[in-house]
Parts: C-alpha cells; sequence; structure tokens
C-alpha cells in the first residue's frame, strides 16, 4: 500500500517539479525516489495486510512483483534522460507518465478488489496509451497510440463488462467474496460468462494468441523506450494481475476453462515464435518473441493450482530484465545508426564488443541457455508444468525453444559475422550502467536462482 | 576441494587469458591448462589413495528445488578428465604456429570449453549435468563460427547453426527427461536416480528422450547429419575439441546417466540401437573411402569409430565396456593426431583435397614417420591403444550376438583400407607442385606428435593399469543397468 501511495506521490512531484522550474534535478529526484521506494517496499515483506476494506492486499506475492517493477522503472527512468534528450522541455510530463504507469502497474500487482484492479488497468493503459503516441511528428507512433488505444479501450470495455455480471451475480467486488460464493454455491452462467470476459480481456492485455494482433505494430510504432516498458512492465504487472484474480477468485471456474487455457498458451507460444521467424525489425522481432514468452507465462498460469506463483515471478524477472538489456541496447543502436532492423547490429561485435557481448548475454538467456536466468526460468515452468500434467503442453513448449534459438541467434550472427561501414558510435554511461546491470543480474539469478526460487 | 580446484581453475584462466591481451593470452592459456593436467594428476594420485573409492564433492546450491553442487571423481570420471586434462594444453600448444585474430577471445572460449567438459564428466546431480553439457556448448559454437578458415562464410555459417540447432534440440529433451525424473525421485542426486522405479513404460518413453540428446552428440546415425560439415568448416583446433573430447559427452553420458537410470527402457530399445550403431559403422567407413576431403574423410571415420563405442556400450557385457572406456580414450588421442597432421598439410600447402597432394614422405620424413604411427593406431594396430579397445569392443559384441560382431568386425578392414589409401595417396608417390617445398616438422609440432605417440603405445601395451582403474565404476554401472 505505502509503495503505491509513495510512488503516486513521486509521480505528483515530477509534474510539480516542472512548474518550479526544477527540470534539471528532476531525472535524479525520479530516480532516487524510485530507490528509495524500492528500499521501503522490502520492507514490507512478510506483513500480510490489508488496506480499506481489502482494496489492497499487500502481501509477499505484492511485494516480490511490486519490487521486480520498481527495478525495471528505476532503469527506464535512467534511460529515459538521454531518451528524451531532444524535448528536454518535456521531460517532467515524461516522467510524471512513466511513474504513473508504474502505479498502474503496482496497483495490479496489490490489488484485492475488482475495483482497485480495473483502475490499475485503467491507469496503466492510459499512460502507456499517451507514452506510444507521444512522437506527435511520427505517423508510426501516431498509428501505434490509435491503435493501442481503440483496441486497449475496447478489452477495457469487455473487462468491465465482465466484472459487472460478476457483481450482479455475486453483490461484491471483494476477490474473497467472489471466492467464498463460488466455492460454496453453484454459480449460474452469469458467473462463468463474466469469468470468461475477465479471462479475454486479461489475454488481450498480456497479447495471448490469437488476441496478440494489436501488439507487433504498437511495439514497432512506439518510441522504443515505451516499446520496453510494454514489454516488460505492462506485461509482468498483467500476468501477475491474472495470477492473482484466477488464483484467489476464480480457482473454482478454472476447470470448464482449462481448454481454453491449454489452446490459449498452445496458439501464443507457437504463434508468436513461428511469427518471430521472418521478422527483419529487431523491434518486431522481440514483440513476438515477447509473444511467445507470454505463451510461457501461460504455462505457469494454467497451472495456478499447484501454486506457480513463485515459477510465474522467477520467469518475469529473467524475460524482463534480459528485455530491458535488449531493449537498451536496441535504443543505443538505433539513436547512432537511426535504423531498428537486424541489419543495423552488423558488425557490432568489433565496433562495441561490450554492447554486442551483452546482447548475446540477452538473447542466449531469453533462449534458455544455462546457466543464465533465462534458462532456471524455463526450467522452472517447464517443471510446475510437468508437475500438474501438462506433459504435453510442454512437449511443445519444448519444441518451440529450439525454434526459437533460431531468430536469436540470428542477431548474434549478424553482430559477429557481418561487416559494417565504421562510424561514430556513442554510448552514454546511463546505458552502460544499465545493461551491465541486468547483465549482472541475468548471470546472479542463473547461478544462484535459490535467491529466488524460496520466496513465495 | 581438490575436485573444486580442478573444475575451476580452467574457469579463472578463461578470465585471466581474456584480461592479458592479446598478446599473451595464448602463453596465459597454456600455463592454465598446464596447471589444470598438474592438477588432474594430483587427482588420480588422491583417488589410488582413496582405494578407487569416488572422491566426493556435495553442497546445497538451490534448495527449492532440491539442487546440490555434486561432484564426483571415479576411475571413469578421472579417464574423461585426464583426457581433457591432456587434450586441452595439446590443443592450445597446436595453435602457437600461427597468428590468431583477437587471440584473448579464442584461447578463453577453449578454456571455457574445458569448464564445460570438465564439469559433464564431474557432475553427479542431473541438472548440474545439464548446465555443463550446455555449457560445453556455447564456447565451441563461437569457435566454429568466428575462426573458421574456409572461404564459403555463408556455408559456414548454415553448418554451424544446424551443429548448434541439432545438439540444444537434443538436449532439451533431454531436459524434460529430468524434470520427469525430478518429479519421480524427488531429487537430482545420481543416487537416487539409479535406484528409481518407473514403470517399463516411463523407462521407454525416457530412454529416448535420454537417447536423442546423447545420440545427437556422438553421433549416432541417423542423427549425424551435422557433423562432416561442423568439422570441415570449424578451425583445426574446434575440430579436435569436437571430435577429440566433445563427442566422448555423449558416449560418457551414455553410460553414467542413460544405462543405470533406465536400465527396462534399454533392455527394449538395445535391438535398435545396435542396429543403428552397426549401420553407421559401416554407412560412415563406406562413405569414408568415397571421401577426397582429408577433413571430411577424419570425419566419417571418426563417426564410423564411435559408432563401434555405442554399440560396445550397449552390449552391457565387461568387454564391451571396458572396451568402450579404452576407445574412447584411444580415440581422443588418435583423431586429436590425425587432425593435427590434417592441419599441417593444410598449413603448407593450401588444401584438403586428397588428389591434389602426394610425395610428401620423400620431403618430410620426420612428418611421414609420426602421421604412419597415427595412421596405424587408428587402424588398431596391435601394440597400438585402438586395437586393445576395438578387440574388446568386438569381443563384448561378440558375446552379444555373433552376427553383428561380424559385420561391426568389417569396420577394421573398411578401415584399414580408407586410412591407408588416404596416406599413400596424401604421402607416397611423386611430389607436385603443392608438395615439392613441404616443410617438415619443426620441434613444436613434433612435440605435440611425440606425446600423442607416447600415450598410444602406453595404453597400448600396459592397458591393465588403466583397465583396473575403471573397473569398480563399471561394474557400478553394469550392475545397475542389468537391474
Amino acid at each position: 500500500m505505502n509503495t503505491l501511495i509513495y510512488t503516486s506521490a513521486l509521480g505528483l512531484l515530477c509534474m510539480l517539479a516542472e512548474m518550479a522550474n526544477l527540470r534539471k534535478l528532476i531525472l535524479p529526484i525520479a530516480v532516487a525516489g524510485l530507490c528509495v521506494i524500492f528500499g521501503l517496499n522490502i520492507t514490507d515483506w512478510g506483513k500480510n495486510t490489508t488496506y480499506y476494506h481489502n482494496m489492497v492486499l499487500t502481501d509477499n506475492f505484492s511485494v516480490a512483483f511490486s519490487g521486480l517493477l520498481l527495478m525495471l522503472g528505476v532503469f527506464i527512468t535512467l534511460l529515459a534522460g538521454n531518451f528524451y534528450k531532444n524535448e528536454e522541455s518535456k521531460i517532467s510530463d515524461y516522467l510524471a507518465i512513466i511513474i504513473f504507469t508504474l502505479c498502474g502497474a503496482l496497483a495490479l500487482v496489490s490489488f484485492g478488489n475488482m475495483a482497485m484492479f480495473f483502475l490499475g488497468i485503467e491507469v496503466l493503459s492510459i499512460s502507456l496509451y499517451i507514452l506510444a503516441g507521444s512522437k506527435k511528428k511520427d505517423v508510426r507512433s501516431n498509428e501505434a497510440g490509435m491503435k493501442y488505444f481503440l483496441m486497449g479501450s475496447f478489452a477495457s470495455g469487455i473487462l468491465l463488462f465482465g466484472i459487472a455480471l460478476i457483481y450482479g451475480e455475486t453483490g461484491s467486488f471483494d476477490l474473497g467474496v467472489i471466492s467464498n460464493y463460488a466455492s460454496a454455491t453453484h454459480p449460474t452462467v452469469l458467473f462463468y460468462a463474466g469469468a470468461g470476459m475477465i479471462l479475454i480481456s486479461m489475454l488481450f492485455k498480456v497479447s495471448a494468441a490469437p488476441f496478440h494482433f494489436w501488439a507487433p505494430d504498437v511495439y514497432e510504432g512506439s518510441p522504443t523506450l515505451t516499446t520496453a516498458m510494454m514489454a516488460t512492465i505492462a506485461k509482468i504487472a498483467a500476468f501477475a494481475a491474472f495470477y492473482r484474480l484466477f488464483s484467489h477468485a476464480f480457482i473454482s471456474v478454472f476447470p470448464p476453462y482449462a481448454w481454453v487455457f491449454s489452446a490459449v498458451t498452445a496458439l501464443t507460444i507457437t504463434v508468436g515464435n513461428f511469427t518471430a521467424l521472418n521478422q527483419d525489425s529487431f523491434k518486431r522481432m522481440l514483440a513476438f518473441s515477447g509473444i511467445s514468452h507470454a505463451g510461457y507465462l501461460m504455462l505457469g498460469i494454467i497451472s495456478l493450482y499447484g501454486k506457480t506463483d513463485n515459477a510465474i515471478f522467477f520467469y518475469s524477472f529473467a524475460y524482463g530484465i534480459s528485455s530491458m538489456a535488449a531493449f537498451a541496447i536496441a535504443i543505443v543502436v538505433a539513436m547512432n545508426l537511426g535504423s531498428e532492423k537486424i541489419e543495423a547490429f552488423n558488425g557490432l561485435g568489433k565496433r562495441k564488443p561490450f554492447l554486442a557481448a551483452a546482447l548475446t548475454i540477452a538473447m542466449l538467456s531469453m533462449a534458455g541457455i544455462p546457466p543464465l536466468a533465462g534458462f532456471f526460468g524455463k526450467y522452472y515452468i517447464f517443471s510446475e508444468a510437468i508437475r500438474n500434467g501438462h506433459l504435453w503442453l510442454t512437449v511443445l513448449a519444448v519444441i518451440n525453444s529450439i525454434v526459437s534459438v533460431y531468430y536469436y541467434l540470428k542477431v548474434v550472427l549478424a553482430m559477429y559475422t557481418k561487416e559494417s561501414p565504421e562510424t561514430a558510435f556513442t554510448l552514454k554511461p546511463a546505458y552502460s550502467f544499465v545493461i551491465g546491470f541486468c547483465i549482472l543480474l541475468l548471470f546472479l539469478a542463473g547461478i544462484f536462482p535459490g535467491l529466488l526460487t524460496g520466496l513465495l | 576441494m581438490l575436485l573444486l580446484l580442478t573444475l575451476f581453475l580452467p574457469l579463472v584462466f578463461a578470465l585471466l587469458t581474456y584480461l592479458s591481451g592479446n598478446r599473451f593470452a595464448k602463453y596465459i592459456a597454456l600455463l592454465g591448462g598446464l596447471v589444470v593436467f598438474t592438477c588432474c594428476s594430483f587427482l588420480k594420485l588422491a583417488l589410488v589413495h582413496n582405494n578407487l573409492a569416488p572422491l566426493v564433492f556435495v553442497h546445497d546450491w538451490i534448495s527449492n528445488p532440491h539442487i546440490s553442487f555434486a561432484l564426483n571423481i571415479d576411475g571413469l570420471s578421472l579417464t574423461l578428465v585426464a583426457l581433457t586434462a591432456f587434450l586441452v594444453p595439446l590443443i592450445i600448444f597446436t595453435t602457437f604456429r600461427k597468428e590468431i585474430e583477437n587471440a584473448k577471445a579464442f584461447y578463453s572460449l577453449v578454456l571455457l570449453m574445458e569448464f564445460g567438459l570438465l564439469g559433464v564428466f564431474m557432475a553427479s546431480d542431473g541438472f548440474l549435468f545439464y548446465i555443463f553439457w550446455e555449457l560445453a556448448l556455447i564456447p565451441i559454437y563461437f569457435i566454429a563460427l568466428l575462426w573458421g578458415e574456409n572461404k564459403d562464410a555463408a556455408f559456414r555459417h548454415r553448418a554451424i547453426f544446424k551443429f548448434f540447432v541439432y545438439t540444444l534440440a537434443g538436449s532439451l529433451f533431454m531436459l524434460l527427461a529430468f524434470i520427469y525424473v525430478y518429479q519421480a525421485a524427488g531429487s537430482f542426486a545420481i543416487a537416487d536416480l539409479y535406484n528409481l522405479n518407473l514403470t517399463d513404460k516411463e523407462q521407454s518413453v525416457l530412454f529416448w528422450a535420454f537417447f536423442l540428446a546423447f545420440a545427437i552428440k556422438i553421433p549416432v546415425f541417423p542423427f549425424h547429419t551435422w557433423q562432416p560439415d561442423t568439422y570441415k568448416e570449424s578451425p583445426s583446433a574446434g575440430t579436435m575439441l569436437l571430435a577429440g573430447i566433445m563427442l566422448k559427452m555423449g558416449l560418457y553420458a551414455l553410460l553414467r546417466w542413460l544405462l543405470p537410470v533406465v536400465p527396462h527402457g534399454v533392455m527394449l530399445w538395445t535391438p535398435v540401437v545396435m542396429v543403428l550403431a552397426v549401420i553407421g559403422v559401416i554407412y560412415g567407413s563406406i562413405i569414408a573411402i568415397k571421401q577426397d576431403d582429408l577433413k571430411k574423410l577424419l570425419a566419417y571415420s571418426s563417426f564410423a569409430h564411435v559408432g563401434l563405442i555405442t554399440a560396445g556400450i550397449f552390449t552391457l557385457t565387461h568387454e564391451g565396456f571396458q572396451g568402450a572406456v579404452v576407445q574412447m580414450f584411444a580415440h581422443g588421442f588418435n583423431v586429436v593426431g590425425l587432425f593435427f597432421a590434417a592441419e599441417i598439410i593444410f598449413q603448407r600447402t593450401g588444401t584438403h583435397s586428397i588428389a591434389q597432394l602426394g610425395g610428401i614422405r620423400t620431403v618430410a620424413p620426420k612428418f611421414a614417420t609420426c602421421f604412419m604411427i597415427v595412421v596405424l593406431a587408428s587402424v588398431a594396430l596391435p601394440t597400438t591403444n585402438a586395437f586393445i579397445g576395438e578387440f574388446l569392443l568386438l569381443y563384448g559384441l561378440y558375446e552379444y550376438n555373433t552376427w553383428l560382431s561380424v559385420i561391426a568386425g568389417l569396420t577394421i578392414i573398411l578401415g584399414a583400407v580408407y586410412m591407408l589409401r588416404m596416406y599413400q595417396n596424401v604421402m607416397l608417390g611423386e611430389t607436385n607442385s603443392l608438395t615439392a617445398n613441404f616443410e617438415d616438422l619443426n620441434w613444436k609440432e613434433l612435440a605435440v606428435f611425440v606425446l600423442l605417440i607416447i600415450g598410444i603405445f602406453e595404453i597400448g601395451i600396459v592397458p591393465s593399469q588403466f583397465l583396473s582403474m575403471v573397473q569398480p565404476s563399471l561394474d557400478l554401472i553394469l550392475n545397475y543397468s542389468l537391474r
């Protein structure tokens, strides 16, 4: 709860700083503020309390995910300084929106009530709509913002309809009440319909197939930093909410929808992977690979009977950190060469060995090669899925992992084996720091996964 | 402690090598290789001192899921650790003659590879084994990809990529199998996996999940299609690492992680594997006869040899096991010698094509002698190491099935045909414009050959000491495999 309040306050502070003409200071303040909130968040560990009549629950689940999201938020803020250097006069607006996005995400991992849940989704989404369309003169950014907004509000509508149906049946927004109702009585068809609608909107938010069509265009058109936020913060928060919602409130409606979950999982992994094979834009490739990662996370969701929150957390961590590194490198390359194609990475191994090595490690982690965090994440998810009897889905996921190596290595090949003309190449310290820190975390979590596996 | 030291020293030296810069990288790398070899000698002393009872190191690593950092050295592990620790410095030394671009990266990758290989041979926890198994793949992928010498870069990228995807595909199924047995046993510790009681149906499926990974690495027919091109396209040091050590990972894994874990699955599928292995032996030999490219010929001959080792392992007999271990060790020496000879020829003539060569013996007698000894060893002439190995393998195969041993025995004849013919065409006859100025071996190259030849004869003449050391671990594996 406190985390959420402080973060909102920090967002407001950013907006006020604009009026007080503190533009220069605002970035350090935001970074320091988020770091402090990260620390305060950790002190909530083990507290298990509820606030405002179960509106917000603070438990280890929310603290762990909040920590991850705040860390990603710090990275994004660090990158933002340089990313928006041409629009310095608006930096406080951008930072404020970024921090509000984070607020939405934090609400999504700690809600105990449907109203809070919807509020989280909306705060997250609306901030992202703005950021996606924030390059006013770029047609593709406009298109991305528009597309994201239309599709997103459509999904929100469905979500709201679902919540209304659930309320009509149970008379409450409270997750605990809903759960008790569903297990004590035999819910009518309204309840199932409501749960189904919520499911559909969640699948939309996490960009699971067949509700993934918006993702590649939006990812490609948005400013890369915003894409990084969608791929990491928004996706992870949505998955955490997905898990919380279905494990807290809808666990009893799970069986009738089991086949839907299985089909969606299989489809998401496969569609994401096979479409990623033929992309020549790096961002688009990451978008499709992100869809397939959503599929692997879905493997955790369909096994939620067996309490898979820790596996989902670990996978989110590995995926979020490696994506963050990949996007940061993509921003650096795009800033220097003006291109987001995979060809732009040609010869990076010779020009900037550090960046090339870092991107290689990030890609190998996403592909699931030990001893990186991505490997253990995959192992953990697979092993939870097998434990809960989803052997065939896991086999399919494994086959897809093999396919994914192809496109991850395509970038690596471009960096090390292709030649490119020499151009000046600048790398800001903030970027080096974020990239280096992410790589360190990938190794740390890969070699000592015990640090994170015993958490939840 | 000694185990940890042996395992992690290559990693430490890989870092040092990278930090030492391009000029000194090779010396640091060689030093690292030699230090590890020294450690390995101490390991042997320690093992003998321990009356051949395994040396163990266990430390809790991850509490949930339960995974421990467990290392184990017994006779079998030590054999392969020793092979690795001996060959790696030797392979590093073979590269001393030429300038290597970005040497610090190259040599640290070689040492990183050694780290992975040692880990595979030492690990006694399934998860740890898997991590090292994958870890060994990454360095060799980059070595082969970036330092390959052939002109056609696009072809090389395809070949190496195929290799990577193939082996990774296999290992992911192994990962599934490990997850499955973990659910059944509640642990990855090798002792728990050996004592598992799975149903026959489970074992028969698990068998393939494991076997696929190992068969691709070895490679067993028909999973070998990555091998010839990869061997041909890699730089010679990479080829030596691949053929000399890396394929032993697969053979070792058969013994350690397949037979005792799913014995009933093995029982069920042995006939199929036998037939595949023997097909590989004959097929590899016949294709080798028709090869003109020296490296490809050696690749196919290596493929035929490992087919025979696989067949020997699946006989589930004392002799088959012993033969397999001896031959794994021997093959490491011989194949490195052969690829080194091919490398020397390529360095001086610029070709691997057998038809373009000839008459080298008249201008380079020292090279001719060394090459001859290595060739004879690889065709299993008595008193050489491979003779002991192949004899035991064929004996084991004879106990399993007479006809199979007769067919597989053809490999000795076919092997003699292609190896000697290759030798004849390359070394004997008239010199031509390419070979007329062939320089004889310098002392560095001679030193490599001498070390290899000492190894060849030592195993060939006094194998008993070697065999007595691996016997206890083989007995244990055989007991569990026949349960």
